[in-house]
């Protein structure tokens, strides 16, 4: 590891303000503001346009994955703007390990850097595996504490507001009511010691607000979303997905990002599992513990959900990992590895056969663990409805369009057909 | 749902009236039913006119419909944005045709339905399966039209052509840019035009079986539907040959070409009720399309020129770089001859001592060069007046050797050093040349008065002139008419610059969209600028180009190209006024130094160009053959000219054309490789195996380098291991229906060959494991395996119905440790073989390592001597470097025998990185086993000045986007060059030929 960086130090901490570039907005909203509680100036970039892929493609080299050209893209266009003054902001990437590429995004952002003419730009990678050292940011555990709770409850607020979108009747009022929650929560999140008594209550309070706002009566053609995380989950990686499908009277559920921790925790207990004599048991318990406490958290949000009664709430993780069984190996891990069809057959074993499975063109994890696993899925359960969709600053969107209109008149069919056997 | 709910009407519903509309890429179809009878149907090109087209056919349909009201639906990639707008119903087109057949033939089990820019292929038996092509993808209309263009022959002949031919050539099918690699060198070397023709074919029906179809058997009835199925009778006989289909079982209705429109139709009666206020009448709806807003998706950039004066005095600025001219009929004195035989284009200059253009030609090839050339010499020795006397000639490009052979040209010489003499005489102090050709976009640096760093395109970058000039004549305009429209374009369009497949569908998206031709024109040729720009030169800033720029190429002729350039970069170029023709005037300018050359020394001062007289009675005739040579059985187009003189091409190395110049002892690590991995085990099953069976191992991506490890493994616990062999084309074709995702890089996708090859020599059982990590050679931050070679063998289980047929052994291994080996080992076979005992697999892991360091240190000791030879005999070292599995003949190309044949020893990564520590500032996360060597052997290569690395990229390979910029970054930062080669299921030796003489000419 190259250890030639510039850190974060503690005076920036005062002078600078840190960019984060936008995933999933109603969770890197509530991140953003825990941030901010912590004391650290942050913008977070919601900016979109052809401009950014442009960008990236300037400073990237243009066989990376498309969601490495657009979040580096997009921050050296915020940089270049003028809004910000370069020398006083620092640049936060999310960062996960092990064999896939996108491990490399930190190095290819600073790479980036250098060749803009800003090496001066620190860029901090948040990462569960803190092995730089930034003085002026503390990775410390209570932080990923809060960010955690910011995970659960964004999720929690992103499955209602799937499910109450394409049906409201005051168009904006489930986009409105997550703008609400988000002030309301940050408060809370601020405090030193969540209390988790609390954290329950607002659970219900979400769930009988979100059931409050009027609805139609009807039932949608329910489209799932997976994929890489970044074109998964951010709209300027997916051209607007989620908006696309819903506008076309879709109602689109997105597994959320819990799962993708649950996932990465999970790799640390079977990694001891299927390597023990190169990994610790130290570790294994570790994770073992973590991997409980997050079932254990899943379960509660689950349990609100039902008690409420009128929204289909996630499935426990423990199911969806029991569904992959004879599909794929569970130390399948880079990228998004066996998650990417687990998530496909959750969705299936759900009711929800119509999938969109998103992927940067040429990813390489997907095309074992997406494009891989459709023939067997699809044979395994007839009635599956999964067009794969790749994304690159060239493609045409007309083209993607197309395609999902294809699964979407199948996915009406389906529908129609059940309506009529009933 | 019964399809017509309007049946209920009072009205008789067999008088009901219906319309579809299908408007694709290409073309616009309209179909109106009555009832269920088909009463009319009409298609026509709309060049992209879409509304007016449309309005156009419907005011057409009036003399079948009057003021009658009907239920409308439009549908077709192209009618999406039309339909929303104008609020008419809209049907996907998969789904439209589905309808159709349902309802129009019952016991057809498949549809394929090839449109102008997708595919498709419906499965009606066994549950309903619709399916388009992917984003990368060859095979359609477009496809063939662009291949068409290339063989510089309408469709139509195109499809008389090949139903005369004789043979098939493997042709890239997965994408236009790729297949036009393969086919460019094939019309080079004289391949006839039918073989070609159904050679294109055959790439659709592979594309479509292989693609589409990704391990779905298509049997049963076939039903073939769209355009180019319904009028190219020889792609329908390559489809039916292929799919065995008999004669009752495929499938050509009359309504092919109209499908998707009756789809439409049948729709719309699903959708619009009976309500007359609801329905449309040929008024309503144009007026309902005529008023469509079609929402705009595509961005706009600043136009080009604000006002006519800024082009006035760019072009004056431009006038400036002229060469002198005079008439060949007029002159006297010595002459000579430059022949530049591109790939598409053929370019002649003759120069007078004064360096004066006495006569050019620029053209294209047309598929025989050396038809053109021998024309136009005719004509040259017709104008020349007594007085005028050839004293040299020489030849560059593509068709070198063949043109050499052919009309005795004095000299070759490569590309770059063509470009850089034809350069200097417009600017002397030039630092960087950009040279945008058809097909090819080469930029080199030039240093000290020597051609220097050389970029060169990939494949799927070409994003060229001959794209531009397609485009202008598929809008019936010349490419200069093209050009000049765009230099006043009020708001250039963004295309991106992925690749001319994706520009396509970009510059399709945005006529829809409304952008006019000029903003079109405008935005292709800055699309061109960036790509070459970012993509090839991958530069951050002009300074990066150079100071004194020479542009030139064929595609800067055109005003608005050169001006996007020079916007882009923000700096004046020279763009000389023969553009096109530099690498002719250059060679004519060769030729003229060289024949100075040999005065100065006393020597004869004459050509050995073919004389007027032997010119008179000059033949040509080419066929084909395969060489038997090497594994890589080469395709040889046999040339042959008056006399029986030969000339081979084709061949990658010099074998073929029995002129065996590489001499066996010059070190070559990949085949020395290639020789001990095939040593290691059989690779078919022996008469005597172990008493546990055969095990069959998959030679390529990660078996490659451990097949010592696993050969001496298997064999101590009793097994007798059994090897795939070497990759062949074959062994590609054999497997590819299986292949789930087409963008996957080679070797993976080769992968599924060896498997079905092992399934059928019936071994015991098949091995290749999950291994997320590979060795451990600590010198990296982590040593894991990139996720294809990891887990492979995941995609294989789930999309392989062969491997049902055996025992598929895939279990989670990690090599970073003999006991973590031993353990995941032990875990795989104690459930299978129940007398195992542990100690067995304990020794059989420590034998396994014995042998594998065995060979490393044979391959490292091989490196070393290699360098040591080289060095006795001042021999230049080249690392081919990569991964262990691109020593394979077939995913390597050969290019390590060519590069032998140019005179190098060539070692591999693998053979000399422990001689290099890695270096300090690998600015990337160094995290993969194979890949960290890259970085060692670049460190290597910087250390010792007789060493140069050329580094091996599979298409597709997702790590080597980070590798190569950081390798490139070690070299050039210790004053190295860099040479990539992307390599694929094509191999452009051609291309790979041109980068290593350059090269070698450099050093």
């Amino acid at each position: 590891m190259n250890q030639n960086y510039v850190q974060f130090t503690e005076e920036m901490k005062r002078t600078h303000t840190i960019l984060i570039p936008n995933m999933l907005p109603i969770h890197f909203r509530l991140v953003k503001r825990i941030l901010e509680n912590d004391g650290y100036k942050v913008v977070l970039l919601e900016t979109t346009g052809p401009h950014i892929a442009e960008t990236g493609q300037k400073y990237v080299h243009n066989d990376t994955c498309y969601p490495a050209i657009l979040v580096i893209g997009q921050m050296l266009d915020a940089l270049f703007s003028g809004k910000y003054d370069p020398k006083k902001c620092a640049l936060m990437l999310f960062q996960t390990g092990g064999g896939c590429r996108a491990s490399n995004y930190v190095s290819l952002m600073r790479k980036a850097l250098v060749n803009a003419g800003m090496p001066y730009v620190p860029v901090i990678p948040l990462s569960l595996a803190g092995i730089e050292k930034h003085p002026g940011f503390s990775n410390s555990i209570p932080m990923y504490y809060r960010m955690a709770y910011g995970v659960l409850y964004g999720d929690l607020m992103m499955a209602l507001a799937n499910q109450v979108r394409p049906y409201e009747k005051e168009h904006g009022a489930a986009d409105a009511l997550c703008a609400r929650w988000t002030e309301k929560l940050v408060g809370e999140l601020s405090s030193k010691a969540i209390r988790y008594g609390r954290v329950k209550k607002n659970y219900d309070a979400i769930v009988r607000d979100f059931a409050a706002i009027p609805r139609e009566k009807r039932q949608a053609v329910r489209v799932g979303i997976v994929g890489e995380i970044y074109v998964k989950f951010s709209p300027l990686g997916n051209n607007g997905l989620e908006k696309f499908l819903e506008s076309e009277g879709a109602e689109v559920v997105m597994p959320g990002l819990l799962d993708f921790f649950n996932y990465s925790v999970y790799n640390g207990i079977m990694d001891y599992k299927l390597y023990p004599k190169t990994h610790s048991r130290w570790s294994y318990l570790i994770h073992k513990t973590a991997f409980r406490f997050l079932l254990g958290k899943q379960k509660d949000m689950i349990e609100a959900i039902r008690r409420e009664g009128t929204f289909r709430p996630m499935t426990p993780f423990a199911h969806t990992l029991s569904l992959t069984k004879d599909f794929i190996g569970y130390g399948t891990k880079m990228g998004e590895g066996w998650l990417l069809s687990a998530e496909m057959l959750e969705l299936c074993d759900s009711g929800v056969p119509n999938i969109v499975c998103t992927q940067p063109f040429g990813c390489l994890p997907n095309h074992i663990c997406g494009k891989g696993m459709m023939k067997p899925i699809k044979e395994a359960i007839p009635g599956a409805n999964i067009v794969a969709i790749d994304y690159d600053p060239g493609t045409s969107a007309v083209n993607q369009e197309n395609r999902l209109k294809l699964m979407l008149s199948a996915a009406r069919e389906a529908l129609e057909e059940s309506g009529n056997q009933t | 749902m019964p399809l017509n709910q309007n049946a209920t009407s009072a009205r008789n519903p067999n008088e009901l009236l219906s319309l579809g509309a299908d408007v694709g890429s290409t073309t616009a179809k309209i179909a109106v039913l009555r009832g269920d009878e088909i009463i009319y149907t009409t298609y026509e090109r709309h060049y992209s006119l879409i509304r007016e087209t449309l309005v156009k056919m419907l005011e057409d349909a009036r003399s079948v419909l009057g003021d009658a009201p009907f239920s409308a639906a439009i549908s077709g990639s192209a009618g999406l944005g039309l339909a929303e707008g104008a609020g008419i119903p809209f049907v996907q087109e998969v789904w439209a045709t589905g309808e159709v057949v349902k309802k129009l033939d019952h016991d057809v089990a498949s549809v394929i339905e090839l449109g102008g820019e997708d595919a498709k292929i419906i499965f009606f038996k066994g549950g309903t399966d619709e399916r388009m092509n992917g984003t990368c993808a060859g095979g359609t209309g477009a496809f063939i039209d662009q291949m068409a263009s290339l063989l510089d022959v309408t469709p139509d002949e195109l499809d008389e052509l090949a139903l005369r031919h004789k043979k098939i050539y493997p042709i890239a099918s997965r994408c236009g840019v790729f297949a036009k690699s393969d086919v460019q060198p094939l019309l080079n070397q004289g391949a006839s035009k039918e073989d070609i023709a159904a050679s294109v074919y055959q790439a659709v029906v592979n594309q479509t079986v292989a693609g589409l179809a990704q391990g779905r058997k298509i049997e049963g009835r076939v039903m073939f539907l769209g355009g180019p199925l319904s009028f190219c009778k020889g792609l329908r006989e390559r489809f039916v040959e292929t799919l065995h289909l008999s004669e009752e079982n495929a499938v050509f209705p009359d309504y092919a070409r109209n499908a998707v429109s009756l789809g439409a139709a049948l729709y719309s009666r699903r959708v619009m009720t009976i309500d007359p206020k609801e329905l449309c009448t040929i008024d309503s709806m144009i007026e309902k399309i005529q008023n469509a807003k079609i929402r705009a998706t595509s961005s706009r950039t600043a136009p080009l020129f604000h006002n006519r004066e800024e082009y006035e005095t760019f072009s004056a600025r431009h006038a400036k770089a002229s060469v002198p001219r005079a008439d060949l009929g007029s002159y006297r004195g010595r002459a000579y001859l430059g022949i530049d035989c591109g790939s598409t284009t053929t370019k002649l200059a003759v120069v007078g001592e004064n360096r004066e253009l006495l006569y050019t030609y620029y053209a294209s090839n047309r598929g025989n060069p050396v038809e053109i050339v021998r024309s136009e010499l005719e004509k040259i020795y017709a104008l020349c007046p007594e007085g005028v006397t050839f004293s040299g000639s020489a030849v560059t490009g593509y068709g070198e050797d063949l043109i050499r052979h052919a009309f005795g040209v004095d000299e070759g010489l490569v590309e770059t050093v063509a470009h850089y003499t034809a350069a200097k005489t417009f600017m002397p102090e030039v630092d960087f040349i950009l040279d945008i050709g058809g097909q090819d976009i080469k930029c080199f640096h030039i240093k000290n008065g020597a051609v220097d760093r050389i970029m060169l395109n990939e494949a799927c970058s070409s994003g060229c002139g001959s794209f531009i000039e397609t485009f202008a004549r598929s809008m019936h305009l010349t490419a200069a008419q093209f050009a000049e429209r765009a230099l006043f374009a009020e708001a250039p369009v963004n295309l991106g610059s992925r690749c001319t497949v994706f520009m396509n569908s970009q510059v399709k998206q945005s006529q829809k969209d409304g952008a006019t031709v000029e903003d079109i024109s405008a935005g292709l040729s800055l699309s061109v600028v960036k790509n070459a720009i970012y993509k090839v030169i991958r530069a951050h800033s002009p300074d990066e180009l150079g100071q004194h720029i020479v542009v030139q190429g064929g595609t800067f002729y055109n005003d608005a190209v050169l001006r996007a350039f020079e916007r882009e970069i923000g700096r004046d170029v020279v763009r000389p006024d023969i553009a096109g023709l530099m690498g002719a005037y250059g060679a004519a300018l060769y030729a003229k130094s060289r024949a100075e050359g040999r005065r100065g020394a006393g020597e004869e001062d004459r050509s050995s160009l073919i004389t007027p007289e032997a010119l008179a009675s000059f033949t040509h005739t080419s066929r084909t053959a395969t060489c038997q040579g090497c594994e890589n059985h080469c395709l040889l187009t046999i040339n042959t000219f008056p006399g029986g003189r030969r000339f081979i091409s084709g061949n990658k190395c010099e074998k073929g054309a029995g002129q065996t110049r590489v001499s066996a002892d010059v070190p070559n690590l990949h085949a020395f490789k290639r020789d001990l991995l095939l040593a290691e085990a059989p690779s078919e099953i022996p008469d005597e195996v172990g008493p546990r069976g055969t095990i069959g191992l998959p030679l390529t991506l990660g078996m490659y380098e451990l097949l010592p490890l696993w050969a001496a493994l298997f064999r101590s616990l009793g097994f007798t291991p059994v090897i795939s062999g070497m990759s062949t084309k074959e062994i590609y074709e054999r497997g590819q229906f299986s292949i789930p995702s087409d963008t996957a890089c080679y070797p993976a996708k080769i992968m599924h060959g060896h498997i079905e090859k092992l399934v059928d020599m019936g071994v015991g059982a098949i091995f290749y494991p999950r291994m997320t990590w590979n060795l451990d050679e600590h010198a990296s931050d982590n040593h894991y395996n990139c996720p294809v070679v990891a887990y492979y063998s995941e995609l294989l289980r789930g999309n392989m119905d062969s491997l049902k047929k055996t025992t598929f052994l895939y279990p989670y291994l990690s090599p970073d440790s003999e006991a973590e080996l031993a353990e995941g080992l032990w875990r795989e076979f104690r459930p299978r073989c129940r007398d195992m005992k542990k100690a067995d697999v304990r020794k059989a892991v420590r034998a396994g390592f014995e042998n594998l360091n065995r060979y490393a240190a044979a391959v490292r000791a091989e490196g070393e001597r290699a360098v040591r030879w080289a060095r006795e005999r001042h021999m230049p070292i080249m690392i081919l470097a990569g991964r262990p599995y691109h020593a394979d003949a077939e995913i390597g190309h050969g290019i390590d025998k060519l590069a032998a044949s140019l005179g190098f020893a060539v070692v591999s990564e693998d053979s000399v990185y422990h001689l290099a520590k890695t270096p300090d500032d690998v600015r990337v996360l160094n995290q993969w086993t194979y890949h960290s060597r890259l970085y060692r052997a670049a460190a290597w290569a910087v250390q010792n000045p007789d060493a140069q690395l050329v580094q091996l990229v599979s298409f597709g390979c997702g790590v080597d986007a980070i590798t190569t910029d950081e390798v490139k970054r070690i070299l050039e930062n210790g004053g190295k060059y860099y040479t990539q080669l992307k390599i694929d299921e094509i191999a452009n030796l051609g291309a790979v030929k041109i980068r290593l003489r350059s090269l070698a000419a450099v050093l």
